[in-house]
């Protein structure tokens, strides 16, 4: 089973203001299909969440980091939640900003649940009964 | 059934440890609802309108005695009206004091529902369930929901193969699923693994059906965006033939296609089948091309492999029930003949509620939930529990939740059908209606739900007390009756033979009634969305409207034919002049709903 290496860093809100049109950064809007984006030179890709319960980012991340083989940070930015950290960690996000009212000791809790899931992920694709047999 | 391992324990406890802490912060207010929302929605927690609704999940319908004693004591201990504070509550039209609590109601989905508890004691709930292994996880929620199959999975005559196993196998990979957690809206599956389909699969998100091709390979037939609501839409097939061990891959390829592109911009246009009218082919091509994908380039990780199928399929062999082959048939037909000769009753039970088994010592039994002075589906602590003895002595312990809203036994020997008989009878639940009209299907409407326009439940009992004459059912034959007090069609009003749908004007409660639906049964024919036959009445009209379109049947059959049959033939031009000639409120229709 391939452990788990790209474990999430929750960051307060504010944090990366200055940087967001930096060079080797790239916002994906959400309906970016990332398969058609520039990644060459770009070492972070944003990915925003206009609302928590729009999904659309969970499936842009799977597909940069499984997909497309990125290496580099993928930050959950906008409407960020302690209770979707995990989701998104799986996901194949490094990096998420939280939203200004959210306690990331909360959050960093959220991240030790579950040791471990039924179905693969953008981490650990094997799925539990195949890594269980394995 | 399936035996839990120590890892399905674990995760179903630690789901529930999640839930204890999300409830935590919710009431120290540091979680606020509106994102507590989907937290609480995807434990089965709903908001109603005098309380918390909770939704356990059964999946594919499949329930252990001993989970139904700790549902009978979740209602015994937990379900109370009292304990909620109702003082803010829109009361509308609900007669509170005459609304049940303390019982459990089994719903279409194979799930079961209470309506009483409080939210304060919700996290004590969830330990209970976790201790049998049940919960309430993706029961509601955008994303994806119990899966269903047919209550004689693993035991009709006419099954292809057992869907069982492939129902738990996805189960497991659609829970928690880290991407599909925040669809665009809620996500169905249905499985049949017989020829004739009786889990509706085709009024699904997705419908799969078990085949074997022609060289004798197991896999699925797959259809896509069936759904009911405002826009009911039969479901497109968009692959014939898929092997059974890439189903899972091919699901993340559809549900990828829908959280990518699905609408999130009107949530009664954001479920999957809008996306697959709007998109025709592409959709289909879209889906290909992303399973291609994850087979050539992600490497196909959730191929399931055949020892985890074994490993599964195993938990669901046929319970050793001892039957001595040799004193079998002969023996058991006599038996079965002199008792049923002795009591009409018995003669009908057998007809209407005992259904042919894969093994011919065994018969499946339906107790039926469909009775006066209960809504339909409802049972109280003491019936399921008495009911869970039933399962024991008659049923190796294992029974269903049906799409009926009943209670099937599936391991019933032969020749213990007599005496099941009389148990089942001296609890109320062997009335011989199943299939029949009385064996309605109603969502809990208006009293107790939010969303609702109008109430079911008053139109179910005026039905059943209306219909209580066992000759006159039987002579009706098998009808299917389906109340939804809104158009979210819970109530799968859609689908039924005879289809009511609760409507608002002006602050009352109106009915609109609609033919010939069909959930796709070998009885009801190709699935199709009944049709209304006028304006909408009055709330006090609906029985005689029923009763008119019924003798309208009876006028117009032919020798032994069914009531669907004959809308069929006929049209439903004469059964719209019989419904309007009994309106007396609505006696001057308007155009309008």
């Amino acid at each position: 089973m391939i452990a788990m290496t790209q474990k999430l860093q929750l960051f307060p809100a504010g944090s990366f203001d200055t940087e967001a049109s930096a060079p080797g950064i790239l916002a994906l809007s959400n309906d970016a299909d990332p398969r058609e984006a520039d990644l060459a030179g770009v070492h972070t890709v944003l990915l925003n969440f206009p609302s928590f319960s729009d999904g659309r980012a969970f499936s842009q991340a799977f597909l940069l980091r499984r997909r497309l083989g990125f290496t580099g940070e993928i930050r959950a930015i906008g409407d960020v939640l302690v209770d979707q950290v995990q989701q998104m960690q799986r996901s194949g996000f490094t990096q998420a900003v939280l939203r200004a009212d959210q306690n990331q000791d909360v959050g960093e809790r959220q991240l030790e649940r579950y040791p471990t899931f039924y179905q693969g992920d953008a981490i650990a694709p094997q799925p539990h009964f195949a890594a269980a047999t394995a | 059934m399936y035996q839990y391992s120590d890892f399905d324990r674990q995760f179903v406890q630690q789901r529930a440890e999640q839930f204890r802490d999300q409830l935590e912060r919710r009431f120290n207010g540091t979680l606020l609802e509106d994102e507590f929302k989907p937290l609480r929605l995807q434990n089965g927690w709903y908001v109603q309108r005098f309380a918390p609704m909770l939704r356990v999940a059964v999946p594919y319908g499949e329930i252990a005695s001993n989970q139904m004693r700790v549902l009978a004591k979740i209602a015994r201990e937990f379900d109370h009206k009292e304990d909620n504070d109702i003082s803010n509550a829109v009361v509308a039209l609900a007669d509170v004091p005459s609304l049940p609590d303390r019982c459990a109601h089994f719903t279409t989905r194979s799930n079961v529902q209470y309506n009483w508890i409080p939210l304060s004691r919700a996290a004590d709930v969830m330990d209970l369930l976790a201790s049998v292994n049940m919960h309430g996880i993706q029961t509601s929620g955008n994303c994806i929901r119990n899966i269903t199959t047919d209550a004689l999975a693993g035991i009709a005559v006419d099954e292809v193969a057992d869907p069982r196993p492939f129902a738990e196998i996805m189960r497991q990979w659609s829970t928690l699923h880290p991407e599909f957690a925040f669809l665009p809206r809620k996500f169905k599956i249905a499985i049949t693994g017989a020829r004739e389909d009786r889990s509706a699969s085709a009024w699904h998100d997705v419908g799969l059906r078990l085949l074997r091709n022609v060289d004798g390979d197991l896999g699925f037939q797959v259809r896509v965006g069936g759904g009911m609501g405002r826009t009911p839409i039969i479901g497109s097939v968009i692959r014939e033939f898929l092997p059974w061990n890439q189903i899972l891959n091919y699901l993340e390829a559809i549900v990828r296609a829908y959280n990518r592109f699905g609408r999130r911009d009107n949530k009664y246009k954001a479920r999957i089948k809008i996306l697959v009218k709007a998109e025709g082919q592409s959709f289909t091509d879209q889906v290909e091309a992303e399973y291609k994908d994850i087979l050539e380039q992600d490497g196909a990780p959730h191929t399931i492999t055949q020892a985890e199928l074994d490993r599964v399929s195993s938990f669901f062999v046929a319970p050793d029930l001892g039957c001595d082959r040799k004193s079998a048939d002969a023996k058991i037909a006599h038996i079965l003949k002199a008792a049923a000769e002795d009591d009409i009753e018995f003669s009908r039970w057998l007809t209407q509620n005992v259904k042919p088994h894969q093994n011919p010592d065994l018969r499946a039994v339906t107790l039926s939930f469909k009775r006066l002075g209960a809504a339909p589906g409802d049972a109280n602590a003491e019936q399921l529990e008495r009911a869970a003895d039933l399962v024991d002595r008659f049923s190796a312990g294992e029974a269903r939740v049906t799409h009926e809203q009943n209670l099937l036994l599936p391991w019933v020997r032969c020749d213990q059908l007599p005496e099941l008989w009389r148990e089942a009878r001296r609890l109320g639940l062997a009335k011989p209606n199943i299939g029949l009209l009385s064996d309605m299907i109603a969502c809990p409407g208006g009293d107790f739900c939010d969303l609702a326009n109008a109430r079911s439940l008053p139109i179910a009992q005026a039905l059943t007390e209306r219909y209580q004459d066992l000759d006159e059912l039987h002579d009706l034959g098998e009808i299917d009756l389906h109340i939804s007090g809104c158009i979210n069609s819970c109530g799968h009003h859609h689908s039924g033979h005879i289809g009511v749908l609760g409507v608002d004007k002006d602050g009352q409660e109106w009915y609109q009634i609609s033919l010939g639906g069909s959930d796709g049964t070998r009885l009801s024919g190709e699935p199709v969305p009944g049709k209304a036959i006028g304006p909408s009445f009055a709330a006090a009209e609906v029985t005689d409207v029923i009763e008119a379109l019924l003798d309208t049947y009876r006028a117009q059959r032919t020798d032994k034919e069914t009531f669907i049959n004959t809308v069929k033939r006929v049209g439903a031009e004469p059964f719209k002049t019989a419904a309007n000639a009994v309106r007396v409120a609505t006696a001057r229709p308007t155009a309008a709903a």
